[in-house]
């Protein structure tokens, strides 16, 4: 067994890179892999609170690459599905703890164990990020379709081509069907002809990612709100299988748009 | 009532053609490290060394970055103006 590592990022904040792993980790625990997912965001932890497994953690990857643990200590393991671990940031030390030489010698010691490593880069461009990347074998950009997220996830598509980690693979996240029907969002054929990146998958915006995150309950566990379905369709593509684009953006013609209206009652 | 006309109007842009505008022109100068000021510098100094060697037609002139994948290319488009002198002369 030798691990494909894949590394989550996306330079802005806040556009679901830890939503993305979380579930993606979940669906590929599922599909009979064995995963690990390491939380990179140093200071800043929250892949334990999105798989509710915040209060198991006992050690951190800080103490592993420090040596106060043994790696296997610092893997919680979630007991809803056959084999997924994760790794917890440390939420109280310094992100300098932690260089990308540590987490490449940390990734080796786990490739022979399992068949994912996910690791969750925090926003920026900096150390952290950094950290994350070192040890990828494949990089997953996750963006939003709208203005500034697509700006950002532009310069760490460039950022990621210069570390020799390319190509990034692009996820668009929190798509809004009833807006690009109106025309007041950008379709995934936008974002794709702006950033000229391989799409590996489009993930519908839907309210129980909220609901689900709330209870801790990732919504590829029970994978059947639109937004679980759309990560179960993603760690399927990663595994090399062939899943078909779900397109959303199918623009209004005339005459949904006359009953549209006309349904609304023209206020 | 005035909402409701609006919403039949095929002539208003949408928000999301003006976000794709924005965003091209903003990711050509992210890219190429070049402002639109220095892009305008850049063209004048080019002209002007082309200027030298070959009467051109500066109007016509069209020097501009585009984009090929992930790649940025400069594109000038520069018309030679007609040599009358060589008739005359």
């Amino acid at each position: 067994m030798s691990a494909t590592t894949i590394t989550i990022t996306s330079g802005k904040g806040g556009v679901g890179k830890t939503t993305t792993t979380a579930n993606l980790a979940v669906a590929l625990a599922l599909s009979g892999c064995k995963v690990v997912c390491i939380d990179g965001d140093i200071g800043l932890r929250n892949l334990d609170v999105v798989l509710g497994l915040e209060n198991r953690i006992v050690y951190d990857l800080v103490d592993a690459v420090e040596g106060r643990c043994r790696l296997r200590q610092a893997m919680i393991r979630d007991k809803r599905v056959p084999e997924l671990y994760l790794i917890p940031a440390a939420q109280t030390r310094d992100k300098s703890a932690v260089s990308p030489s540590d987490m490449v010698r940390l990734v080796d010691e786990l490739r022979e164990e399992v068949d994912y490593i996910l690791i969750d880069s925090p926003a920026g461009i900096e150390r952290g990020f950094r950290n994350a990347i070192a040890p990828a074998d494949q990089v997953i950009v996750v963006t939003n379709p709208e203005v500034s997220a697509v700006r950002d996830a532009d310069r760490i598509i460039g950022l990621v081509e210069a570390e020799e980690k390319g190509p990034a693979r692009l996820i668009i996240n929190r798509l809004n069907p009833s807006m690009i029907k109106r025309g007041d969002m950008l379709t995934s054929e936008d974002v794709l002809e702006l950033l000229a990146v391989q799409l590996i998958g489009v993930v519908p915006e839907d309210e129980a990612v909220i609901i689900s995150t709330n209870k801790g309950y990732p919504v590829a566990l029970d994978g059947k709100s639109r937004a679980g379905q759309a990560f179960h369709r993603i760690a399927q593509r990663l595994r090399g299988k062939e899943v078909p684009m779900e397109s959303f953006s199918e623009k209004e013609d005339f005459f949904s748009k006359i009953s549209r209206i006309w349904r609304s009652g023209g206020e | 009532m005035a909402g409701w006309l609006e919403r039949f109007s095929l002539s208003k842009p949408k928000s999301a053609e003006h976000a794709k505008e924005r965003l091209r022109l903003v990711l050509i100068h992210d890219r190429t490290d070049l402002t639109p000021y220095e892009l305008e510098a850049l063209k004048n100094d080019l002209l002007e060394v082309i200027c030298k060697y070959v009467e051109i037609d500066s109007k016509g002139a069209h020097i501009s970055v585009a984009q090929d994948g992930r790649e940025q290319r400069l594109v000038a488009d520069i018309p030679i103006a007609k040599t009358r002198k060589r008739r005359s002369g």
